[in-house]
């Protein structure tokens, strides 16, 4: 057997390729919303991993205090995190616009600081619990697969595939993509582009508070659990590139089951492989795989 | 432009004075504390505020460069001075790698980029053997400067740390006004002009890279011989964003900004440690608010100010982020 001369036995090598493809769904989902704020805004959305977290917390707070079950979380919480994003963004990113984009992100840097400083000192930093709500799973004879995790798995490839299919591929996409070329032009057409700007961030931030209630029950809720993943999201897109968005779909999974590999083959880089790779890509092609020279 | 030159130096002259005296009055630690933090973020913003690079990731520089020096004086048993130039040493040899990676790529991709090779470096310091992991390096001893300057105590290493942060202070404001810093400025104001105008502006961007990099890492190796401790914190993506605040609230691209932005930010920390997370939220707040209302910082508005009344000639202008033109 081929395990058997990786000296890997089959069950930790399938387990932690399937704990990539998680990872890698996630990273997907947020490079993802990133990368479309980006496009239309010219903004890189730091508070996005706060944003993430708060899906996951809101998923929580819905069952907790209105007993709302997770298929309820799983369109509320993001409908509801979208909305504190269109806040933020009329209140405040929308008076950036014609500054230099870092202070876009310096502003929602400091969005997120004060998001996790406010839940680190209602919940602390240990986490909360949230049960499964798929529990058991199958044996598929070389591994155990448990519902839940696959359902992650093939829920957020349909929502990463139907954004790339409205984006690429209707009426509203091209009004958006036209946007990202040309707003001056695209508002003398008659379309309010600023309430496009406002929506599209609301989208966004909403797809990062979907994979947040996704992440809920794999990892305990947890304030700083968007602080850490929001750098390796900024290093998935500097690989990828944010031109294209398959391109940010194809790079977060892949990167997400290299690093799952990592794991199982070298544990001691699993932290540091995706920045390593981002090096790599940096000295080859500096505008990232899918990235279109400037 | 001479004149200008002459106010600031009556300016920093005078901040020397304050300095020699202050240690009567405030706590010498304390004072340590904002000069290592002042001259870290004069080091960030030189790139920031001159060549028009944010860099995220500048804790590296300073955590590792204090890793470095606390090891090499702890462990090996080098003095002060030779611990301070292996970890100033070592920030640069790191400047120069991450810096020909980072430089490949501009704007906000620079920020993210810096961003995540220090969260390398930061997950490195995480599993390194030398670090010490969580406990990090404990009880560095303060041996005598150069073998006679006695530094164990406060008062008198307090002068040593002053005296290096002018060298350090004088060594950046020397770069700004000559003509490498003119260089940097037209890189910040208009890159495409000054690559036809036939400046190798990589090689620039680099050399400010390297430069402020060695700042920083020469802050952190005197900030971990003042507190005898080098740890995980100083190599945190916080501390890079805590150096950034600290710069924003003073003003990027004045000459003494940041000192008072460390200084202001350092005796908040101070009077708030006690509030746990509240810091972190208000350090927030000053973010926002920072960005929304005064984006040229305390001592950028400070100057429009003065220009409304007195208009400076049109290249005398001061550096204030604002002039900068959104692509």
């Amino acid at each position: 057997m081929i395990f058997e001369l990786l000296g890997v036995p089959p069950q930790a090598l399938f387990g932690q390729l399937l704990l990539g493809l998680i990872n890698g769904a996630f990273y997907a989902l947020l490079s993802l919303g990133l990368a479309v704020i980006f496009g239309l805004m010219n903004v890189i959305n730091f508070t996005h991993g706060a944003q993430y977290m708060m899906g996951a917390f809101a998923s929580w707070m819905l069952l907790q205090y209105a007993g709302i079950p997770y298929w309820g979380a799983l369109v509320l919480a993001p409908i509801i995190i979208g909305a504190t994003g269109v806040i933020i963004e009329r209140l405040m990113i929308s008076r950036l616009y014609h500054l230099d984009h870092l202070y876009g992100l310096l502003l929602t840097f400091g969005l997120a600081l004060i998001i996790e400083g406010l839940f680190r000192q209602q919940y602390g930093s240990s986490g909360l619990p949230y049960a499964n709500p798929i529990p058991g799973g199958t044996n598929l004879g070389f591994m155990f697969l448990p519902w839940y995790r696959g359902w992650v798995v093939v829920f957020s490839l349909v929502v990463c595939l139907a954004t790339w299919f409205m984006i690429e591929k209707t009426k509203l996409g091209s009004y958006l993509r036209a946007a990202t070329e040309r707003p001056d032009l695209v508002q003398a057409f008659g379309i309010n582009v600023p309430r496009m700007i406002t929506l599209t961030y609301g989208f966004g931030v909403a797809l990062a508070a979907l994979a947040g209630v996704l992440a809920a029950p794999i990892y305990s809720v947890n304030p700083i659990m968007g602080a850490n993943l929001i750098i390796v999201v900024f290093a998935v897109v500097v690989i990828g590139g944010m031109g294209s968005i398959m391109g940010a779909i194809i790079t977060g999974f892949a990167l997400g089951i290299i690093e799952g590999l990592t794991k199982v083959f070298y544990p001691e880089a699993s932290n540091t492989v995706i920045f390593v790779i981002m090096a790599i890509v940096l000295m080859i092609r500096p505008q990232g795989l899918f990235g279109t020279p400037k | 432009m001479s004149g200008t030159k002459n106010k600031d130096m009556i300016v920093f002259w005078a901040l020397m004075a304050i300095g020699l005296v202050a240690p009567l009055v405030v706590y010498p630690v304390f004072l340590m504390k904002v000069l290592c933090f002042a001259l870290f973020a004069l080091a960030f913003n030189l790139l920031v505020g001159y060549v028009g690079l944010l860099s995220f990731g500048h804790a590296m520089f300073f955590g590792f460069a204090a890793y470095i020096s606390g090891y090499t004086v702890k462990v090996m048993g080098w003095n002060p001075e030779l611990g301070i130039l292996a970890g100033t040493a070592c920030a640069a040899v790191m400047g120069l790698v991450t810096g020909l990676l980072a430089i490949r790529r501009q704007g906000i991709y620079f920020a993210m980029v810096t961003l995540a090779l220090s969260q390398m470096v930061f997950f490195f310091c995480v599993q390194a053997k030398f670090t010490g992991g969580e406990d990090g390096i404990q009880a560095i001893p303060r041996r005598p400067l150069f073998g006679v300057i006695d530094t164990t105590s406060d008062v008198s290493f307090y002068y040593v740390v002053l005296a290096i942060f002018a060298i350090g202070f004088l060594i950046i404001y020397r770069t700004i006004h000559s003509p490498f810093g003119q260089v940097m400025k037209a890189i910040r104001e208009n890159e495409a002009r000054a690559i036809s105008l036939g400046y190798a502006v990589d090689a620039f961007k680099l050399i400010a890279f390297v430069l402020s990099a060695s700042l920083a890492g020469l802050a952190g190796a005197l900030k971990s011989l003042v507190f005898q401790l080098a740890s995980l914190t100083d190599v945190t993506w916080q501390m890079s964003g805590e150096v950034v605040l600290m710069t924003l609230v003073g003003g990027m691209g004045t000459v003494f900004g940041p000192i008072l932005g460390a200084g202001i930010i350092i005796a908040m920390q101070d009077k708030l440690a006690s509030f746990g997370e509240w810091v972190l939220v208000i350090q927030g707040v000053i973010f926002v608010i920072t960005v929304l209302l005064f984006r040229r910082g305390i001592v950028g508005e400070f100057i429009a100010f003065l220009n409304r009344f007195n208009p400076p000639v049109a290249h005398d202008a001061p550096a204030g982020a604002e002039a900068r033109p959104a692509e």
